[in-house]
């Protein structure tokens, strides 16, 4: 053996310690960014699903049995010009989701604590605690049931951007529902009498609750995957959600000398604020696509008309909820009002017309 | 103070137990009876609804837990630039790393896509809220990933490379071996793909020496960063490793299953075999500068790794349950590493194609040989005078490695199977799928294309499994092109327009850097497109005369 190479002459490998070609090239350049500069969000993000139409060399490796690749536009019914436009409003990546969940459970937390160490479940009104129990405990299943509809969607979308997007959504319904089952479970450690079984019965069984399970499994069966989002953040959200959680829980609970319960669900709408507007951001996309924009439009109607009608149908069904409080104070069809002039309000922002499904 | 009169335990208030709490939130899940869910992904496995009983966590301690996770993973990375850890890293090293952090962050998000599959057939709620906090983890590594990446660009003394890097993983053909993989977790039968294929064997086996011998081999070379996020992955892993484990336990049981289970072992195993063994032997033997004689090699590794932590406490005691094991194929992946020097081999494939890469490879010196001969015996004989070739061509102005016909090297037949090229020579076969040639670097490779990833299996019908599709052989893309005009369709040119970003050594000097000019006027030819246009008789002639190998020439 020989001597066959002298060491080379550079002494520090850190940037800016030799000028050559490319040694100032400390961005990444393959894509368009949205905004003037590239958000961090956007260099984590875009490109890492490839596409054969960007950089794809040898095209797809595997297929289904029937051929179609790993990924295919295929998978809804809703097409793009361009799916790579796309970029979520909430900037999303990995630290700033786990702050935010983060952030949120221990937020939960605190109040749960707090909550409990003052003695305030205590001091919850009697009917009240069985309206918690009752329908609170069945609506955290819709919460999961949209969990794991999204969590089923986020396998499908043609870029990165859509797919993360929908798994964050994802991350934040299963969290809620989970949020919802451990804030019952553990008031009903200062409660007599609370029985943490009964909101699945009521899911299961209750009529008030038939039409929202319906609704629900209506989206979880769902097979395009931009259905299940936009029936989950278009129309469930807002109609039987948002209703419930809003219209229902957090106006009633200071009335029945309940302060908890409103932080705990509070978060919930934080939560769909940012769902929601990643959600617009994309319909609104697809509905000014040059191309498809039109067809687009026609079929965010169609399924406005089949998640409108059920959601709508549910929200109906829940009505008795609204008496049971012992003091009332927010009416169901005021409630119900708000709810509907929220959907058109976002139908408007994407631009499609909500009317057929509910103006009647 | 004694502990009894803590202020922690004056105010304790009595909680949920965290057995309560999982069981609570297991059963947040119902059957429903309005709409059925489509079984959008098939799966010819019968899956037995038994819940079984993974790890206990709820979102609630998951997330603080991830959270903090990430703070020592960020504030690590703020210190490792507060002291100034690029002055001391060794460029070998971070080079590769153009090419490792192209690959990964896909396959970690399709590990993430590919819990919406095991989701949707997952035995019990307990269970599906398992693949859920997968999901998040997965989603958490492939951005982590991202952000190292990005981290190396603005800090590391040559950037190029990293700033081209999601179009460099589709265009390359190194980074398509790393997709085979992400694309193998989301694509056909789902418990082949997310089960099998993902956990029980990428997982369950190989994320060891991906996530613990890189970050080693890393520190060894001043890269204290590569560590920290990446041991913060691993420690996402023993999760996933116990999903996986007891959705096998809800399939094993059944012995309609185990023609299945066999089958996706045997076709599991091999190509996390050919795939990580290639990509992460090369990065950990021919990417580091140590050659201290303590430390363990690559074979060593995978030794007590892959073959006595895994073949011999994880896949062994299956055969309890009456699954058979390929014990044989376990020897010949070792023999492949030990007695057929796969991971040199790959090494010096690279290194031959160094003009389409992405990266930076300089040659191998002294220090590095003797490190070699004394953990390879014989290393030396076989090796030597190619990498003292590939250091005489590294110069600006040689004809490339890749066209030097003075070497003796004989460019390589790509396997259609694990896309590494067919490079222990006598390994090589071939044969015809649906009436056309394919060539494959093994025998367990022929067998994983044509038996394997086929319509019926041993008579059975297995209408879920995927089938191999695209343009397998990336030579064939490029087939009668001129090298430049090839490397300037990869995008692997420099801002200038004419400097290579690939170099054959470590030199940061333009006077010293190829460009389109050095390397015009050679002819990329596929392997498979002139072996397939033989007649029967010549292709097997050429396959006897390929099985024979090449000498290097000696060099003076
Ligand atoms: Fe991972
Ligand atoms: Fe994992
Ligand atoms: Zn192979």
């Amino acid at each position: 053996m020989s001597a066959t190479q002298q060491p080379p002459e550079q002494k520090s490998g850190a940037a800016g310690s030799a000028q050559f070609s490319g040694s100032d090239s400390r961005k990444f350049n393959y894509f368009e960014p949205k905004g003037r500069k590239a958000s961090h969000y956007e260099d984590m993000t875009v490109d890492v699903q490839p596409d054969p139409k960007r950089y794809l060399l040898q095209d797809w490796i595997i297929s289904f049995a029937d051929g179609t690749p790993t990924y295919d536009e295929s998978w809804t019914k809703a097409q793009s010009s361009n799916w790579h436009q796309f970029r979520a409003v909430d900037q999303e990546w990995e630290r700033t989701h786990y702050q935010r969940q983060s952030t949120i459970v221990g937020m939960i937390t605190n109040v749960i604590e707090n909550g409990r160490r003052a003695g305030a479940p205590k001091r919850f009104d009697k009917a009240w605690v069985k309206v918690l129990s009752d329908h609170l405990g069945a609506y955290k299943h819709a919460e999961f049931g949209l969990g794991t509809a999204t969590m089923q969607a986020q396998r499908y979308g043609y870029t990165q951007m859509i797919n993360n997007a929908i798994l964050t959504n994802s991350s934040y319904k299963l969290r809620f529902s989970q949020d919802v089952t451990l804030y019952l479970g553990e008031i009903a450690l200062d409660i007599e009498g609370i029985d943490l079984d009964a909101g699945k019965t009521h899911w299961l069984e209750d009529p008030i609750w038939q039409g929202t399970r319906h609704a629900i499994e209506a989206i979880m069966g769902a097979s395009d995957f931009l259905e299940q989002y936009f029936a989950t953040n278009i129309v469930f959200e807002p109609l039987v959600g948002e209703l419930f959680r809003s219209g229902f829980i957090m106006q009633m609970a200071a009335s029945q000398n309940d302060f908890m319960t409103p932080s705990v669900v509070s978060a919930a709408e934080g939560d769909y604020e940012r769902n929601l507007a990643n959600a617009v951001e994309l319909f609104s996309m697809l509905a000014l696509d040059q191309k498809f924009g039109e067809q687009n439009r026609k079929l965010f109607v169609s399924w406005m008309d089949k998640h409108g009608a059920l959601a709508v149908q549910a929200a109906h069904q829940m009505q008795p909820i609204w008496s049971l409080p012992r003091v009332k104070v927010a009416q169901f069809a005021d409630a119900l009002e708000l709810a509907k002039n929220r959907v058109r309000a976002i139908a408007a922002e994407i631009g499609f017309d909500a009317r057929s499904t509910l103006d009647h | 103070m004694p502990d009894s009169l803590t202020l922690n335990k004056i105010t304790a208030q009595r909680g949920m137990s965290i057995s309560e709490a999982t069981r609570r939130v297991a059963d947040l899940g119902w059957t429903p009876s309005y709409v059925q869910e489509a079984m959008t992904f098939p799966t010819d496995y019968k899956i037995k609804k038994t819940p079984r009983d993974p790890m206990k966590q709820v979102l609630r301690s998951y997330f603080p837990m991830q959270e903090e996770k990430d703070n020592r993973v960020y504030g690590a990375l703020d210190a490792a630039l507060r002291g100034d850890m690029f002055r001391n890293v060794q460029p070998r090293w971070v080079e590769w790393m153009k090419l490792f952090l192209a690959i990964i962050p896909f396959p970690e998000i399709s590990a993430a896509r590919s819990m919406a599959m095991v989701g949707r057939l997952a035995p019990g709620e307990e269970l599906r809220t398992g693949f859920a906090m997968q999901m998040v983890d997965e989603f958490r590594h492939s951005t982590i990933q991202m952000n190292l990446k990005k981290w190396y660009m603005e800090n590391y003394i040559d950037p190029a490379g990293f700033d081209i890097t999601e179009a460099a993983f589709g265009k390359c053909y190194a980074s398509t071996i790393g997709r085979q993989f992400a694309e193998g977790f989301v694509t056909g039968d789902a418990i082949t793909a997310a089960n099998v294929y993902l956990t029980v064997v990428a997982e369950t086996a190989f994320t060891n020496t991906l996530f613990v011998a890189m970050p080693s081999e890393a520190a060894r070379n001043g890269d204290y960063a590569l560590p920290t996020v990446f041991l913060s992955v691993q420690s996402d892993e023993s999760r996933h490793v116990g999903n996986g484990h007891s959705l096998l336990m809800s399939l094993i049981n059944d012995p309609d299953n185990h023609l299945l289970l066999e089958r996706d072992l045997k076709y599991a195993f091999w190509q996390n075999h050919a795939i990580v063994d290639a990509a992460i032997g090369t990065f950990v033997e021919y990417g580091t500068t140590d050659r201290d004689k303590n430390k363990e090699s690559y074979a060593e590794l995978w030794h007590r790794w892959i073959y006595e932590d895994y073949y011999r406490t994880y896949m062994l005691p299956l055969e309890k349950y009456g699954i058979k094991i390929h014990h044989d194929d376990v020897a010949a992946a070792w023999d492949r590493i030990v007695k057929s020097n796969y991971v040199h081999l790959t090494a010096q494939f690279f290194s031959v194609g160094w003009p389409v890469n992405f990266w930076r490879i300089e040659a191998q010196t002294e220090k590095d040989f003797e490190w070699f001969e004394h953990k390879y015996p014989g290393w030396y004989a076989q090796f030597g005078n190619y990498w003292k070739w590939y250091e005489k061509l590294s110069h600006k102005g040689e004809t490339n490695v890749l066209f030097n016909a003075d070497t003796g090297y004989v460019y390589p037949h790509r396997c259609w199977s694990c896309m590494v090229p067919c490079l222990i020579r006598a390994d090589f076969t071939y044969d015809t799928v649906e009436g056309k040639v394919y060539t494959y670097c093994s025998e367990q490779c022929r067998w994983t294309h044509k038996v394997a990833f086929a319509a019926e299996y041993e008579g059975r019908a297995t209408p879920a499994m995927g089938r191999f599709s695209g343009r397998r052989e990336w030579e064939e893309c490029y087939h009668g092109w001129d090298l430049a005009d090839a490397i300037t369709d990869l995008g692997f040119v420099r801002p200038d327009g004419k400097t290579l970003v690939p170099q054959p050594h470590l030199h940061f000097d333009d006077s010293k850097m190829w460009t389109l000019d050095d390397v015009r006027g050679h002819t990329l030819g596929s392997p498979l497109t002139n072996f397939r246009a033989l007649t029967p008789e010549q292709r097997e002639a050429a396959a006897i005369e390929y099985r024979k190998g090449f000498t290097i020439n000696p060099i003076h």
